[in-house]
Formats: structure tokens, sequence, C-alpha cells
């Protein structure tokens, strides 16, 4: 069963130790204003910035392990997508066709050339690309910010029917109360749990 | 053998010569372009640094001592690495800077130089100053601009294209991998100065030390072998300077957890 993480006395910049679990297949979401830190959080996660403390994934010390391996495991999607080849099949490893049919897309999304696609398509293209490399939880920021209420609802689904465990940064509310079974809101250097 | 007797140049010629950049930067200020007092310390600093070079090759070559030629040849490198890492717009900050780009000089200009010298040239010693200086100083002069260019390429596209890297960090790739793809064309941007300048030579530009070594008397035929080897080794030189310094400098750009570390980069 994938993914039980465990996030202790976790320190970047000067922010307050946060320590936190997510048990598996369980998605936790996290609000807050813009600049609160809520992305430099998923990218101390992911182990992109510098950080004190330990995290772990199933008993797995991030540090015990090379850190593109640590990433493979927990996998972060940015609020942007970046994109580096001409075409979309080159940014994926297996071309599982069902993923991108479920985003809405047809198989010959793979031969599209990258620079014309919409910034939503891209933005669903992305979370396909992560889901293709196989993660065992994942770190979302804002992953339907461009998106209409119907590329939402595939998005939710898809990630939904992943069962990977998460960590869904999002300024919409109501969205982490579909989805996520905790919240927690990031503001003034801190993490505090939101009572519902 | 010398086909004809050297005509000297007296010092009316170099005179006559000096007017026309004087005219020249008359003619910039009047335009306005702001560039005629930079252009003509230029042309002094050109005057009084070729005389001095000139003053000490003839003392060193006077005396023929390899501890000199080593100490020159030292010096060269030091000015040379000083200039590949202060010309990038922006730069490795501290030591590893000055370190990579010098030791890929190092590595590669003065491998080349003693095998060209030592195997090729094969002048008695191996090492004389007559031919060590020179071919030295052609390999490093373009080995410098070759590790300048890949170099100033490759942070350039780092410190533009960090959302990129760092996407494809978040996918799981490594620094290396991550940023393959700018350091391939940093190093295609510094190899095609080269291969333009080999595909053209004769034709389209007489090379400098063919020129030179005509006007100096010799046989155009033994000329064009000497300028055919030097830029073989120069090729080589620069080649392998630039992989050297582009591998080290990508490596540096990410830590041992393989994050991007932009903050090691300094703007010019």
């Amino acid at each position: 069963m994938p993914g039980c993480l465990q996030i202790d006395g976790l320190r970047f910049l000067d922010w307050e130790p946060i320590s936190l679990e997510v048990s598996a297949s369980e998605i936790v979401g996290i609000t807050g204003d813009s600049g609160s830190g809520k992305s430099l959080l998923l990218r101390a996660v992911a182990d992109l910035d510098e950080h004190a403390g330990e995290i772990t994934l199933d008993g797995q010390a991030c540090a015990s392990i090379p850190a593109p391996q640590w990433r493979r495991k927990v996998a972060m999607l940015p609020a942007e997508s970046r994109w580096w080849s001409e075409t979309v099949g080159e940014h994926f490893v297996s071309k599982d066709s069902s993923l991108v049919e479920a985003l809405g897309f047809g198989i010959d999304v793979f031969g599209w050339e990258v620079s014309r696609l919409s910034v939503g398509e891209r933005q669903r293209l992305a979370l396909a690309r992560l889901l293709d490399r196989g993660p065992e939880f994942l770190l979302l920021d804002e992953p339907t910010a461009n998106l209409d209420a119907g590329a939402t609802q595939r998005v939710e689904s898809v990630i939904l029917a992943s069962e990977l465990p998460a960590l869904w940064v999002s300024h919409d509310g109501a969205q982490l109360a579909r989805v996520a079974s905790r919240q927690f809101r990031m503001g003034a250097r801190r993490l505090e749990e939101v009572v519902a | 053998m010398s086909v004809f007797a050297v005509v000297r140049l007296s010092v009316l010629d170099l005179a006559l010569a000096g007017s026309l950049v004087v005219a020249l930067a008359i003619a910039t200020s009047v335009w306005k372009l702001g560039v005629a007092q930079t252009m003509l310390v230029a042309a002094s600093r050109l005057v009084v640094q070729l005389l001095l070079v000139g003053l000490i090759l003839k003392w060193v070559f006077d005396r023929a001592d390899l501890v000199w030629v080593i100490l020159i040849a030292l010096l060269m490198l030091t000015v040379a690495g000083r200039e590949v890492w202060v010309r990038p717009k922006r730069r490795l900050r501290g030591w590893w800077g000055f370190g990579i780009g010098t030791g890929a000089m190092f590595v590669s200009s003065f491998a080349v130089s003693v095998f060209g010298l030592a195997a090729l040239v094969q002048a008695d010693p191996w090492w004389s100053p007559q031919y060590a200086i020179p071919i030295l100083g052609m390999l490093l002069g373009n080995t410098m601009t070759g590790v300048a260019l890949s170099v100033d390429r490759l942070t350039a596209a780092a410190w533009d294209k960090r959302e990129v890297i760092e996407a494809r960090l978040m996918l799981g790739e490594s620094g290396v991998t991550a940023i393959g793809d700018m350091g391939r064309d940093a190093l295609r941007a510094g190899l095609m100065p080269v291969i333009n300048s080999m595909a053209v030579a004769g034709v389209v530009s007489l090379p400098g030390m063919m020129t030179g070594q005509i006007l100096a008397g010799n046989d155009p035929s033994d000329a064009v072998r000497y300028q055919i080897l030097i830029w073989f080794l120069i090729a080589a030189g620069c080649g392998f300077g630039m992989l050297i310094a582009i591998r080290l400098t990508s490596k540096r750009l990410f830590d041992e957890r393989d994050r991007l570390r932009l903050d090691r980069l300094r703007a010019g």
C-alpha cells in the first residue's frame, strides 16, 4: 500500500517547525493567502529547497536515498507546468492512453506540439505526465487553477481514482472540502489545522 | 628558408598606421558614438603591451631556460583563466568559477600544446620558447574565447529557464540530466566558431599566423603546414576545454541533493 508520509520538525527559512502525518490514501488540504509559503512547503517536502527536519515515506527517510529517487516517489505538480521537448509524447515514459483519455484527450495527444497547447491543456497534461511515472505520493500545487468546471471535475476524479495520498494546495475551500479529509491553513509562518 | 629579405617597419610606418585609428576616433566623436576615448586607450594599450611582450620574449628566447618558459606559461594561464571567469554575464561565485575555467584550460590547452610540441614539432629542445610560447598562446587565446562563450550560454540558460530545470527535477531527473539539453546547446554554440573558421580558412580568411610567417619571409608551403597543425591543436584544445568546463559548471549548479543552486551564480 503506497504512502504514509511523515513530516517531523520540518523547517525552512524562518518558519516554525512543521510536523504532519498523512496516512495511506489520505488527502490533506492546505490553504492560505498567496505568498504564505504553501508552495515552499511542497518544495521542501520534494527536497527541492534546503530544509531541516526529517521526512519519511513508508519509514524510508528522504535523506537516505538519492534525491531523484525520492522525487520519483514524492512527486510534485507545480502551479505552472513547464515543457522542454517539441511534442507532448516526448515528455511521457509509458504513454498509458487510459490516463490521458480520463483527462479528456484522445490518444493522438502524444503527437501534439507543446507550443500549441492552451494553458488549461498544459495543466491537465502535466498531471498525466506526473502520474505516468508511477509516483507513490503527490504534492499538488493548485492543480485546477486555470481550468473550467468540467476540466476541474475530470482532474479531481483522476487524482481520486489514483488512490494516492497527497498534500493538496488550493485556494478553493469548497474543492478541499470535496477531496480532503483534513485541512490545514498556512499563515504567520506556521501551519495550523482547520477544525471543521 | 627565406624567399626574400624581410622589409623592416620603421617607427614612422607605425605612426602613420596609427594616424588611421586617430582619424577613426575623430570620426566616431563627430557621430557622438562615445567610444573615441575607449578606442584610443585600447590602441595605446596595444602599443605598450606588445612592445613589452617583445622585450620579454627577446629576453626569454636569449636565455632558453625551461623555468622561464613554465613561469610565462603559468602567467598566461592565470590571465586567461581570469578572463574566462569574469566574461560571462552570470558567473559562479568564489574560487569555483576561476578554478573551473582555469582547470579546463590547463588540462586541455597544456596537454594539447605539450603533445604538439613534443610529439609533432619536435624542436630541440622540445620546449624551445620560440615554439612553446606562441603555440600555447594561440591555443589559450582560442580556448579562452570558446570556454567563455559556452559557459556564458549555459549559465544564462540555467538562469532564464530555471523553471524548466526544476520541472524536470520534480519528475525525478538528476541535475545533470535536467540541464543536459542546455549543456549541449552551450557546447554547440562554443564549437561553431571553431568549425566555421576551419571551414573557411584560406578561402575567406588568411589565418593570422600564416600571414605573419609569409610576411616574415617564410616559404608559404611551410607556413601552411604550421597553420594546419595549429588549427588541429586549437580545435582539440578548444573542444576538450569546453567539454570539461561545461561538465563541471553543470555539476556545480546543483548540490548533493540535486537541487538547482542559482544562488551560486552572481551577475557579472
